[in-house]
Formats: structure tokens, C-alpha cells, sequence
């Protein structure tokens, strides 16, 4: 276990190494300068010089590469074009309200989607079980930012139930949690769907095996041979579906911050994207992988804890 | 001489060529979610092949005059701010969506065969170096990357498909190397070596066909995806740029207008919908077909 941990992390240092260079490189791969390139026509001399110091332009590109990486090791993401301000601290200033929102999104679709998918197992075939299959397959497939306009069509502008945009009163926890409502439902909903799925066909596969066969010639009750027996094997595969989750979670926030007006880390690199502000979209961009590529080795981890299987074939 | 299935998918053994696809058609007639899926799967491609004929009003025209006008008979999805026919930009937007979804999908599966053959017939170093690429594109969030390439080439339809050929090609790579690995040692590829066949000719002759069915079965399933990630694109104002009639530009539109003409989102959405819907059930029931194991577990 502990030489496997040590690969896996090994492996994800790997990948933040590589993520890193392909973001570093990115504005070096057209032909021409990497500032205008980057910059646009239209920036201004001033610009395009302060942006070539920003990036170590005058120097040579491995030397350049080394620089940034190391700069990221230290928590420095570069400053921002205009502003002149840390990149770090402009995204770990919204990087809480954008996982708050995973969070919630990802918390009820794992509330509802992980029962309903076990119901459906055991009451195959029923027509719960027919009508989770269709839902799911509709949740799933609907885009996340589609859901979360017409749900602010309906909650919030025909409705008036919850509120349109905004993230709610910095120092009030309810109200916070009433702005986080609609968006954490588009985010989750085609989350419920896939979490319902997976856990369904794990738990056909877990119900049809010898050991619950056996807890049933033993006569246990059948909600304690599901609940004990079959859905802690069933979980695993969720668990790392689960940790793939975060990177469609971080695609989504975009979506749902920019239909809710809600500042996030998806906000901010969109709002990047208009001014060609490429420093901060690379620091953004650089925090959602690590995030991303954490929360797979820790799902990755986590499995390998709880699975006896996969423990004993490390 | 009979080859073998194709083995990420099908697992069984079949032949290859036609009978695949006529067995597959058969099948999916006889499934009522499939059917429902094939049959909103061509009405987006007839919409998309058909768009310059069946659009009641030209999408492009100005029409200040009848400018924010709710759906009627007249105007079925209503009007948007500069009176454009919103029915008539969401028929030509399925042209758009089609042809960044298929162009998009078609470079990435050629890429993909390429490199998934190179790297499972290939030399150990190549195939290690296109895992690490696999690896690499799949811990970038697709929309977070898709961004930071539109902030450095700027937002058109060449950005785009160059953001999905980044993503999708390393999934297909991975799935033919996988595939042409197990092809690679079975009996009728020893055979041909033996009989003096080349690698080109066993990787032509042999491999490719035995891949390339299931293969363009899985990556039409892809086609939404890459749909969706424009329309989201264009959503956010960094899609295909106006006067492009993108089905995420109308819910752009729409979605600044939303108190006011609540219509456009509404007429924006729907397509996506139906598109989403119809090759997912498809794509569910290919599947079901292609995958035995699941067939049972089903």
C-alpha cells in the first residue's frame, strides 16, 4: 500500500509536471512573437513589453520553463496584466465560492443519486427502476448550462423562488446557501443520473455474487445484506467516479457562474478570456488541474484503503 | 480467412464489414429507446443537411420592425432583439453544430488511428509516450483548456476543433492501441507474418478493418459532446463568433433578454436538447448492442 501510494503520487506530480509545460508552452507554439500572440493586435507597446518581462522572454525556453515552475512550486501564479495584482490571490479569493458549489452540486447528486440507484437494483425491473433508467439517461445527457438557465427561467425570473444572480451576503450563512440553491441543481442533476446508473450496475453485479448468496441461505434480512454486505463492495466504482467527477464539476462551475452571476474560478478565467489577460488564465487553469488531479489520487487512494481486493494485489 | 471481433467493444466474435452494421441496424429497429434516438438523430441531420431549403425566413435578415415578437403562427419560436426569426437560426444553427461535430470528430478519429495503431504495433517508447499524453489531456477540465487555447488563438470555428482533436484524439489513440495490442498476437496475424505480409499490410488489411466499425460507432456518440462544448462556448461569448447563428449564441442572446423575452432561451435550448437526447439513447442502445457483458447485466 504504501509503495502504491507512492507511485500514484508519484504519477500525479508526473501529470502536473507535463500539465504544467503544456500551459507554460501554449503561447510559444504559434509561429511569431509569443507577446503579440498572446497580447492580441490591439494591445497597447507598454503591454507587450511589460508581458515580455512578466514571461522571461529574453531568455532561453528551457531556462524560462525551469523559472516558472519553480514560481509555481513557491505559490507565485505570475500577476496580472493590468492590475499588477497576484494572480494567487485573485484565485484563491473566488476559489472558495467555486468549491462551495462542487460541493453542493456534488453532495445532493450523491444524496439521491446513490439510494436511487440502489432501489433501482434491488426493485429491478419495476417501473421505479424503468423510470430512474429514462430520467438518468436525460439527466446525464442535458447540458449542464441548458438545466441551469431554464431553471433560472423558471425558480427565479417566473417564480421568483430563489434569487437570479450573486453569491449571497458575505457574512450570512443562509443566504449564501439560498444563492447556492439553483446552481448546485443544474451542476448535480446530470451527476444524480450517473451516480443512480453506476450504482445500479455495480450492485447487479455485487447481488449476483456467491458471498450474498450465502448471507441469504444464512437468512439475513435482505435491507441488511443490501445495505451491509452488497453496497460497501457496490461503492467502490463510485468512489472513483466520484474523483473523474471534480473535472466535470470545474467544466460545469463555468457554466453555472456565468448563468448565475456568481464569482468562482470559472468567472474569472472567462472574464480573463475577453482582455487576453493570459497570466491569470494560465494560473486559473494550472489551480483547476491540481485540484483535478488530486481529487482523482485521492479517490484512487481511497479505493485502494477501502477494497480489500485491490489492497492485497499491491 | 475470418478475422476477429473488434475487442474493446463488440467481444464476441463476428465478422467484420458489412454484416456488423446490417446486425446493428436490425437490432436497434427492434428497440423502441433506440429508435426514438435514430429518429431525433435524423431529424437534426435532415435540419442540418437541409437548412438553406426548409428555413421559413432567411436567419440572417434584419427585421427591426417585428423585433421582439413572442412566438405566433407567424414566427413559431418568436423574435429576437433585431427581429431575426429565431426558428429559422436554430434549423441553420444545426448546420453549424454538425459541422463542428462531425469535422471535429472525424480529425480526432484520424489522428486517433493513427496513433493508437502506432503505439500498439509500434516500438514500447512510443506507446508509453501516448499514455502520458492521454494522461496529461484528461487532467485538464475540457472547458478550463478549451478557455486558455481561446485566450492565446482567439474564439472561431478552427479553435474550436482544434480544442476537441486535443481532447478526443488521445481517447481514440488509447482505445485502438488497446485493440490493436490484443489483435496484434492472435493466430491470423501470426499467420499472415508468417506468409510474408508486412506491418503496413497487417495493420491495412487486417487490424484497421476489424477497429474502424465500432470505432465510428463510438465516436458518433461523441458528436453531442463536442456539440454541447461549443454551444457552451458560444454561450459564454467565446464560441463561433456572430452573425453565426450557433444554437449556444441564441441562448447568449436569450439569456441577456431573459426578463424580457424569455422566448429565445426557451427556442435556444430545445435543439440541444433533442440533439443530446437523440444520441444518447442511440448511443445507449449501440451500446447495450456492442457490449455483451452489459447486454447482461442489463
Amino acid at each position: 500500500m504504501v509503495v502504491y501510494t507512492i507511485q500514484r503520487i508519484g504519477l500525479a506530480l508526473l501529470i502536473c509536471f507535463v500539465a504544467m509545460t503544456v500551459l507554460f508552452t501554449l503561447v510559444y507554439v504559434l509561429p511569431g512573437d509569443p507577446a503579440t500572440i498572446a497580447l492580441g493586435p490591439r494591445a497597447t507597446a507598454e503591454t507587450v513589453a511589460r508581458f515580455r518581462i512578466e514571461m522571461g522572454l529574453d531568455q532561453p525556453i528551457p531556462m524560462r520553463l525551469a523559472n516558472f515552475i519553480g514560481m509555481v512550486l513557491q505559490g507565485n501564479l505570475g500577476s496580472d496584466l493590468f492590475s499588477r495584482r497576484p494572480v494567487t490571490t485573485m484565485v484563491m479569493e473566488v476559489l472558495p465560492h467555486t468549491l462551495s458549489l462542487i460541493a453542493a452540486g456534488l453532495g445532493w447528486a450523491v444524496l439521491i443519486g446513490i439510494p436511487l440507484g440502489c432501489y433501482s437494483a434491488v426493485r429491478r425491473n419495476s417501473f421505479i427502476d424503468k423510470f430512474t433508467a429514462v430520467i438518468s439517461v436525460g439527466a446525464i445527457s442535458i447540458p449542464s448550462f441548458v438545466v441551469g438557465i431554464y431553471a433560472l427561467l423558471i425558480f427565479a425570473v417566473k417564480l421568483n423562488w430563489f434569487p437570479a444572480m450573486g453569491a449571497g451576503e458575505p457574512d450570512d450563512s443562509l443566504d449564501r446557501l439560498y444563492h447556492l440553491v439553483l446552481p448546485a441543481f443544474a451542476l448535480g442533476l446530470g451527476w444524480v443520473g450517473y451516480l443512480a446508473r453506476i450504482v445500479r450496475a455495480s450492485m447487479l453485479e455485487v447481488m449476483g455474487e456467491n458471498h450474498i448468496r450465502t448471507a441469504r441461505a444464512f437468512g439475513l434480512r435482505e435491507p441488511r445484506i443490501v445495505l451491509r454486505y452488497a453496497l460497501r463492495i457496490a461503492i467502490l466504482p463510485t468512489v472513483t467516479l466520484l474523483g473523474l467527477a471534480i473535472g466535470g464539476l470545474l467544466s460545469g462551475t463555468v457554466f453555472a457562474e456565468k448563468v448565475f452571476a456568481r464569482p468562482g474560478i470559472g468567472q474569472l478565467v472567462v472574464d480573463m478570456v475577453a482582455s487576453r489577460n493570459f497570466p491569470v488564465v494560465q494560473g486559473a487553469v494550472l489551480v483547476t488541474v491540481g485540484l483535478f488531479v488530486l481529487a482523482t489520487l485521492l479517490a484512487d487512494l481511497v479505493v485502494a484503503w477501502l477494497d480489500p481486493r485491490v489492497r492485497a494485489s499491491l | 480467412m475470418s478475422a476477429p471481433a473488434f475487442e474493446i467493444a463488440v467481444g464476441g466474435a463476428e465478422p467484420a464489414h458489412g454484416f456488423f452494421a446490417n446486425r446493428l441496424i436490425q437490432r436497434l429497429l427492434g428497440d423502441p429507446l433506440g429508435l426514438l434516438g435514430l429518429s431525433l438523430v435524423l431529424l437534426v441531420l435532415f435540419c442540418g443537411i437541409f437548412a438553406d431549403w426548409i428555413t421559413p425566413y432567411d436567419p440572417f435578415k434584419i427585421a427591426v420592425p417585428e423585433r421582439m415578437q413572442p412566438p405566433s403562427l407567424v414566427h413559431v419560436m418568436g423574435t429576437d432583439s433585431v427581429g431575426h426569426d429565431i426558428f429559422s437560426r436554430v434549423i441553420k444553427g444545426s448546420q453549424i453544430a454538425l459541422v463542428v461535430g462531425v469535422l471535429s470528430i472525424a480529425l480526432s478519429l484520424a489522428g486517433g488511428l493513427a496513433a493508437g495503431l502506432a503505439a500498439g504495433y509500434g516500438p514500447r517508447w512510443l506507446d508509453n509516450a501516448i499514455l502520458l499524453i492521454a494522461d496529461t489531456a484528461y487532467s485538464f477540465p475540457a472547458v478550463m483548456l478549451a478557455l486558455a487555447v481561446i485566450t492565446i488563438l482567439g474564439s472561431d470555428l478552427r479553435t474550436i476543433v482544434l480544442v476537441v482533436v486535443i481532447f478526443q484524439t488521445p481517447v481514440y489513440a488509447r482505445l485502438v492501441r488497446t485493440s490493436t495490442l490484443a489483435m496484434k498476437n492472435s493466430e491470423f496475424i501470426f499467420a499472415e507474418r508468417s506468409l510474408g505480409a508486412g506491418s503496413v499490410r497487417i495493420l491495412v488489411r487486417h487490424i484497421l478493418p476489424n477497429i474502424i466499425g465500432p470505432l465510428f460507432v463510438l465516436g458518433s456518440m461523441d458528436i453531442p459532446s463536442v456539440i454541447t462544448l461549443e454551444a457552451g462556448l458560444s454561450f459564454l461569448g467565446l464560441g463561433i463568433p456572430p452573425p453565426a447563428p450557433s444554437w449556444g449564441r441564441i441562448l447568449y442572446e436569450g439569456y441577456n433578454l431573459i426578463f424580457d423575452a424569455p422566448w429565445i432561451v426557451v427556442a435556444g435550448g430545445i435543439p440541444l436538447i433533442i440533439t443530446t437526447l437523440g444520441f444518447t439513447f442511440l448511443g445507449e442502445s449501440l451500446r447495450d448492442m456492442l457490449d455483451p457483458k452489459l447486454r447482461r447485466m442489463v
